[in-house]
């Protein structure tokens, strides 16, 4: 056997130097995308010093080359070098690729900082693996504080939603790896299923520009980003594990990057975190207890080319409602608002009691991409996800043990995208969406269903195109349609539908009388078209101009057309209304953008008329056998936001850093000339930072947090007959908490930990002076303080 | 470019079929409570009282139907109890029994304006507490006034008062709160 090999070995040698060293390489340089020719590209054969650079014309002649199989690499400045290989036994004339995007360039990107914009003409935020660390235990809401103009609306402080000017729940869309989040969209209390763990890094949108996403994000879009895969054989990951003396918590997450030269990669996050009973100051927060439970794995292939995506994440989590704020009725409320401290308070404990939440939500993907040459690239994406949620209530005996509300929620869409970008100067978009939705509210909680049984159809279609008109003015112009169908099969109380008028207006609705029950069967249609348009303006190397206008219309979401019942924590019966049609927004927004090594600011200013704004408001009161509720319904209005978001950066020396967060919005309900509710008070967050490279990479933050009092609230106040002592008080759910001011302090260092691997030590306090507060945007505000002082240690480990 | 329409229209297919539309099952409130029933015996002799307030719908838009039996006669000892019922379901579910298993964590509360009357609770919960199911009402002097029954979910039955049927202390979740007008003669 040898023999044969070494013979084999001295023929192929023999063959190699006998070969014929007179043929001629020639060709041409393209463009992959455009065709266009690229000059001055390097030609080179591997392994040899023959080489040759492309003319004007992209063309280039290699002489006097070997025959045999050889490699051929086609390097340019801004490009991905290539490399071929081809078989040379005649003169050889050829056309080769060269790929020169900024994505693409993306790809190779050690740093991986780029993501390209979506529109350029409206603000995009990044938020960064190094910021999103910092939130290891936190909530996306949480992190994406770190924004101007982005705040959250709470129930407690482990339901954190995000919101953007003053816009919440179903006017954001969250995409989490190119996934649109369904379950987060109906209520305060529903927070967005998401692990920060395992993104990369988090965009913020902000209006409905965004228009491959859809056409409803009056507030913004929200993208997670997961790990750009590089195209290197590697292995790493890293573990990051915290503790905290608030609520004695502590978390774990580790991720793992599998990837390979070839192009296949695969990730692995999983992330464990458990909370028990927080703390205000003064006292313990009982039954704000928490656990979660994440998983996710994402792999593919990915070239230049072509590539495939999976992706699959689970999380489960259990999260306490402050046991104080469960009430019966308008005397608990009174109860509650006159005490300066919530009427339940016990020892702290990691039990986690009712009322609770418990949520599952399980994603699995797939996605496909090809690019065609000279055309651009298409997109092809399934994606599933079922969202189970109970949420258990206070109930009398064997009850407790069965959810007052358990709804499953099954979602299947499917996208098809195509970007046109061959041509440098224009760069078109086009995609369409079908999705299937199907709510099934579980009869056995014995509780009336809270969002009926119901099934959805989305299918929307739509463009955007971007131009570069000269060298510092590049437009953008987007549309999309979206159609909606809900099919609902919801019981209505007989007595509610009559009281609702709907016996007159809709009589053909009812498919089952059950006496004090009809079985109603609505199907309503919804056409929302969105128009985005705008311009970005390079002023000089440093500064830019953007400006963009949208009009969006958002349907009505299932809550709003259907919500039915008493609930809880607010004390107050709450009703949807078949009534609505979709909202209207014409958002006019520009921005002013500075970037410089140094000092870096950017100012974005809005105005938003908002036609059909869907809100709630209360109406009269309602006698039960527990006493009167006032009764909130659904209802629309017109509506004008403006405001400002500021963040400036500016780095004062080699150490010392300064950075301000600032926003204020002013919201009026036109219609009725008077605030709108729940609108985020001015705030500004100042931080000063200093940093010491030599120092182990030493950092420490000092960072300032004020939040004003928010003067603009609507008096939504009641008057109410206290029985038991026989006089009539007024019912203030209406005025907003105190302005506060909170002091954070962030600490990092680095240390070495052999050859590759690396640990970072944070030790955070939030909250430094332990200060009472209360936020006006937390729902849980009427009952408890917000959180007192917190010390964090966390400790990543990169290897 | 054929091959991905094709698989794409699969995917959309598949979606499609999988919808299913039965129609839901109807949901009747089990543990709501419609009705409240107070029964006062005259100790001696005299007339029985009773005070009801019947709430067919629950959380619908349909006020509580309130009806006092008659009047109370001054300087009187009552023999209370007090019901609470499902009467959505027939036969009605009686839930007074459910409260009573679960006597350390509830308690019935009677206020009266006026001071037309007191009430001596007449039973007890497992700590020796009272649950208010039973009691002794006692009219004082002839008048009208209000009596409120509440009853409370998880009340601090250790707080001041709480124990002698002063709710001003009590905290906890109200799980009915009725008014009755009464008249003393």
């Amino acid at each position: 056997m040898k023999k044969i090999i070494f013979v084999l070995f001295c023929l192929n040698s023999f063959w190699i130097f006998s070969q014929n060293c007179t043929y001629t390489l020639s060709g041409i340089v393209v463009d992959f995308h455009d065709g266009t020719t690229i000059d001055n590209a390097t030609i080179q054969i591997k392994n040899t010093n023959k080489f040759a650079v492309t003319d004007s014309k992209g063309n280039f002649v290699i002489r006097n080359v070997c025959g045999g199989k050889i490699a051929i690499v086609i390097s340019h400045i801004g490009c991905k070098t290539s490399e071929k290989r081809i078989v040379i036994d005649a003169n050889y004339q050829g056309k080769f690729l060269l790929e020169h995007h900024s994505e693409t360039l993306e790809e190779v990107s050690i740093l991986g900082k780029t993501n390209p914009k979506k529109v350029s003409s409206i603000s995009e935020t990044l938020l960064s693996k190094k910021v999103l660390d910092n939130y290891s235990s936190g909530s996306l809401g949480d992190a994406l504080k770190e924004i101007a103009g982005v705040s959250s609306i709470n129930t407690g402080n482990a339901i954190v939603k995000p919101m953007i000017n003053g816009m919440h729940s179903s006017r954001i869309i969250v995409i989490n790896n190119g996934v649109r989040l369904q379950d987060q969209e109906w209520g305060i209390e529903h927070a967005p299923n998401v692990d920060l763990n395992s993104s990369e890094s988090i965009s913020v949108i902000k209006g409905a520009g965004a228009l491959a996403y859809g056409s409803d994000a009056i507030g913004g879009v929200v993208v997670l980003h997961p790990k750009n895969p590089f195209r290197i054989d590697s292995l790493f990951g890293s573990t990051i594990t915290g503790f905290q003396t608030n609520g004695n918590g502590y978390n774990v997450a580790t991720s793992l990057h599998k990837t390979y030269q070839k192009g296949y990669y695969m990730d692995a996050n999983t992330s464990y975190k458990r909370f028990g009973d927080f703390k205000a100051p003064d006292y313990f927060l009982t039954n704000t207890g928490s656990n979660s439970l994440g998983f996710s794995l994402n792999g593919g292939f990915k070239t230049f080319e072509t590539g495939w995506n999976v992706f699959i994440s689970s999380i489960s989590s259990e999260i306490g409602i402050l046991v104080a704020s469960h009430i019966g009725g308008i005397q608990d409320l009174v109860n509650a608002l006159n005490s300066q401290q919530p009427l339940i308070q016990k020892e702290f404990s990691y039990t986690i009691d009712n009322p609770r939440q418990e949520v599952n939500h399980f994603i699995a993907k797939v996605n496909y991409f090809k690019r065609f040459q000279g055309l651009g690239k298409l997109t092809l994406q399934y994606d599933f996800q079922e969202n189970q949620r109970f949420e258990y209530d206070r109930r009398i005996g064997e009850n407790r043990f069965i959810p007052a509300v358990d709804l499953n929620l099954k979602t299947h869409s499917t996208t098809a995208d195509f970007l046109f970008d061959a041509n440098d100067l224009w760069t078109l978009q086009t995609g369409t969406l079908f999705r299937f939705q199907e709510n099934f509210a579980n009869p056995a909680t014995g509780v009336r269903r809270l969002i009926p049984d119901y099934q959805k159809i989305d299918v929307g279609f739509y463009s955007t195109i971007k131009h570069q008109y000269s060298e510092n003015l590049s437009l953008d112009f987007g549309v999309r349609y979206d159609y909606n169908f809900y099919d609902v099969k919801k019981f209505y109380q007989t007595n509610r539908w009559n009281a609702l008028g709907y016996d007159v207006l809709f009589p053909e609705l009812v498919i089952q009388d059950l006496g004090t029950q009809l079985l109603t069967n609505p199907k309503l249609n919804f056409h929302n078209l969105a128009i985005s348009l705008g311009g970005k303006r390079t002023l000089s190397e440093e500064n830019s101009l953007l400006f963009n206008y949208t009009l969006a219309t958002r349907p009505p979401n299932i809550s709003e057309l259907f919500s039915d019942g008493l609930h809880h924590s607010a004390a107050r019966i709450e009703l949807g209304s078949l009534t609505l049609n979709s909202e209207k927004s014409n958002r006019f927004s520009v921005s002013f953008l500075r970037e410089n090594s140094s000092f870096t600011w950017q100012l974005d200013t809005y105005a938003t008329f908002l036609k059909d704004y869907i809100f709630i408001a209360p109406n009269g009161t309602e006698q039960t056998i527990r006493g009167a509720f006032p009764k909130w319904e659904y209802r629309q209005t017109d509506a004008f936001l403006t405001g400002f978001d500021l963040n400036l950066q500016k780095q004062f020396s080699e150490n010392w850093f300064y950075s301000l967060n600032t926003s204020y919005i002013f919201a009026q309900d036109t219609r009725e000339n008077e605030p709108i509710i729940d609108m985020p008070p001015f705030q500004m967050r100042n931080s000063i930072r200093y940093q010491n490279e030599n120092w182990k990479n030493f950092s420490s933050a000092l960072i300032s947090e004020f939040v004003g009092r928010q003067n603009r609230f609507p008096d939504f106040n009641f008057e109410q007959f206290i029985a038991t002592t026989n006089s009539t008080v007024l019912v203030d759910i209406s005025t907003p908490p105190n302005a506060f001011h909170l002091l954070h302090l962030k600490n990092t260092v680095d240390f070495d930990w052999g050859k590759h691997s690396k640990i970072q030590v944070s030790i955070n306090v939030n909250n430094l002076l332990n200060t009472s507060y209360r936020d006006y945007l937390n729902r849980l505000r009427f009952f408890a303080d917000d959180l007192g002082r917190n010390f964090q240690l966390q400790i990543k480990i990169n290897y | 470019m054929k091959k991905y329409i094709l698989v794409f229209s699969t995917v959309i297919a598949m979606t499609l079929t999988s919808c299913s539309n039965d129609d839901p099952e109807i949901i009747n409130e089990e543990e709501v409570i419609t009705t409240l029933e107070v029964t006062l015996i005259p100790q001696g002799g005299g007339t029985t009282v009773t005070l009801v307030s019947r709430d067919l719908d629950g959380d619908g838009p349909n006020a509580p139907v309130v009806s006092v039996s008659g009047a109370l006669q001054a300087n009187k000892t009552y023999a209370g109890s007090v019901k609470v019922l499902n009467e959505t379901e027939t036969p009605a579910e009686n839930i007074t029994l459910e409260v009573e298993g679960e006597g350390y964590e509830h308690q019935f509360f009677y206020t009266f304006s006026n001071s037309i009357a007191t009430v001596a609770y007449t039973d007890q919960d497992k700590n020796g507490r009272p649950i208010g199911i039973t009691f002794n009402l006692t009219t004082t002097s002839a008048g009208i006034g209000n009596l409120t029954v509440t009853l409370r979910h998880e009340p601090n039955k250790t707080a001041a008062g709480v124990v002698a049927g002063n709710i001003t202390n009590a905290g906890g979740e109200t799980d009915v709160e009725v008014n009755f007008s009464l008249t003393v003669n």
